[in-house]
């Protein structure tokens, strides 16, 4: 189990399974807001929902109009459940405090795997690497 | 206010501002003097962002600071005789009423600085659209960063913004000496200047030099040169702030441009022209306003227009008041008995052009040629306004005397 400290950017606490993108994650015209799903061309997480994730990122890019979508796939139940980022810039954080997304930033993103049990509480991100074959299954 | 004690809604607008000031690296906030809000088109908001601003006004936000807004989606008075569709404009009066519920005015411009919002030297601001933050900032020496609809909405919720970035003087310094050797005389000279500057600068900040005659301070004009300079910077960069020497008011301070800043020579303006016009000879769709038309202009087209027909369809966008102030001298009039449109409160790039039917367009403005093709659809031949009205009144292309560089 790995313990890291990060900088809030929205304060909470949740728990739940990682979905790591190596790359920047752009909301508007980046994320489907009626399905969560990523649509970005060529983007590594591409068809993949950000859905009841701990989705954790570098960093966000693209439109302001992006804190928006967040906010509409919160209200559809579609959010991701929490966000862990490298380095936080306005959009995404904008998007997590209007939605009420618990968020921390200032993580070293690179100790943390898709399918990893992920959680925030506060300024803490706790991991734990589940078992392979386990992937996939519903967390404990 | 953080912890709440003034409603959830002033909460959420300072938990933004602070969390704004967290990341990058804030020690206080500034109280703001006024703060402008993009994020009004019901085309970029949609239905999120309509919902999110119903609910912030629910929960009882309301503006501290004169609030201004960005251009709409519609005309808010003549949208039905425009063409723009009906269930569109219901939703964005819908945002509208979210607005003013909040105590915000419906300026619905992207240049306040031409109806007498004019901030003055050094005040701290919020605006965000990003052509008005770029003249603000570097023709008025206001100081504002580029705000995003939602920071800028929190810091006039709270009065107030993080202190970071282009508030402080140590950041307004140049990192770019940009030296141009080429003559740069009509608002399109100006317009792909700073759509090529831009986009080689991206968030820098530009300080121009004018080598030889690249143009006289004397004939320059702040209100339309500077203003499409500032708009194609913005748009072709991320640029938020420029200087130029002898004229921009922090231009001749000391140390204004940083020891390590890079040099760039612009010779010519024929590879940006190129990038931003298309070759179009039939011109269905002339637009004129962008950023929004000063008075002197809407002067301009109803003189050039008197005693002749529009036949592409003509769009004078502008602020309402502009409007208002142009309708007591009779150009409105004018214009419209020629067959064009005066249009307030929207924009071009923000208004559902696509719905018009439109499909070739000619504007003197370089941010509007850039944004045309991939918001509207729209084929684009970039002109002076002259050469558009020509378009306008022939149904087609005829060239003037090209530009000499």
């Amino acid at each position: 189990m790995l313990k890291l400290r990060g900088r809030i950017i929205k304060e909470g606490a949740v728990h739940g399974e990682a979905l790591v993108s190596p790359e920047p994650i752009g909301f508007l015209g980046g994320v489907d807001p009626e399905t969560g799903v990523v649509v970005e061309a060529g983007h590594p997480l591409r068809g993949q929902s950000v859905a009841g994730k701990i989705l954790v990122f570098p960093t966000g890019k693209g439109s302001t109009v992006g804190s928006y979508v967040l906010y509409r796939l919160a209200y559809k139940g579609l959010a991701p459940l929490g966000i862990i980022n490298a380095a936080s810039e306005a959009i995404v954080a904008v998007g997590a405090i209007i939605s009420n997304i618990p968020m921390v930033d200032q993580i070293d993103i690179g100790q943390i795997r898709t399918g990893d049990e992920v959680t925030i509480e506060g300024e803490w991100v706790t991991v734990r690497r589940v078992a392979r074959a386990r992937q996939g299954a519903e967390a404990e | 206010m953080l912890a709440g004690k003034e409603g959830p809604a002033v909460q959420k607008a300072m938990e933004i501002v602070t969390a704004l000031g967290r990341i990058y690296g804030a020690t206080d906030l500034v109280h703001v003097e006024s703060v402008q809000v993009a994020g009004v088109s019901y085309k970029n908001l949609g239905e999120a962002g309509l919902l999110f601003l119903r609910e912030w006004a629910r929960e009882g936000a309301r503006v501290r600071v004169p609030t201004m807004l960005n251009p709409a989606g519609v005309d808010l008075e003549q949208w039905r005789a425009l063409g723009l569709p009906e269930e569109f404009a219901q939703r964005q009066m819908e945002v509208l009423d979210a607005y003013a519920q909040m105590g915000i005015e419906m300026t619905c411009t992207c240049t306040p600085y031409l109806i007498g919002r004019v901030p003055g030297l050094g005040a701290h601001l919020a605006w965000s659209e990003s052509s008005a933050v770029a003249f603000a900032n570097s023709v008025l020496g206001a100081r504002t960063n580029r705000e995003g609809g939602p920071s800028a909405l929190a810091a006039a919720i709270c009065g107030r913004t993080a202190r970071y970035g282009l508030h402080l003087t140590e950041n307004r310094r140049a990192t770019h000496i940009v030296r141009v050797a080429c003559p740069v005389r009509t608002e399109v000279d100006f317009g792909v200047l700073g759509y090529e500057v831009g986009r080689r600068v991206g968030k820098g900040i530009p300080y121009f030099v004018a080598d030889g005659a690249a143009w006289n301070a004397e004939t320059v004009s702040a209100g339309l040169h500077l203003r499409m300079l500032a708009a194609a910077m913005a748009a072709g960069g991320a640029v938020a702030l420029f200087h130029v020497q002898g004229m921009t008011p922090e231009s001749e301070l000391d140390e204004i441009v940083r020891p390590d800043a890079e040099e760039i020579r612009i010779d010519s303006l024929a590879e940006g022209h190129a990038r931003l016009s298309s070759p179009l000879g039939s011109i269905d769709f002339v637009s004129i306003g962008c950023p929004h038309a000063s008075l002197e202009e809407l002067r301009d087209v109803a003189r050039y227009l008197a005693g002749r027909r529009v036949r592409s369809v003509l769009w004078i966008t502008t602020a309402r008041e502009t409007r208002r102030r142009a309708e007591a001298a009779g150009w409105v009039q004018a214009i419209e008995h020629a067959g064009g449109h005066v249009v307030s409160d929207t924009c071009l790039v923000v208004a559902p052009v696509e719905a018009l039917g439109v499909k070739t367009m000619a504007t003197n403005s370089a941010k509007a040629a850039f944004y045309a093709p991939s918001h509207s659809g729209l084929q684009v031949r970039l002109g002076t306004l002259g050469e558009c009205l020509d378009a306008a009144v022939q149904g087609r292309w005829s060239p003037r005397r090209r530009p000499t560089c």
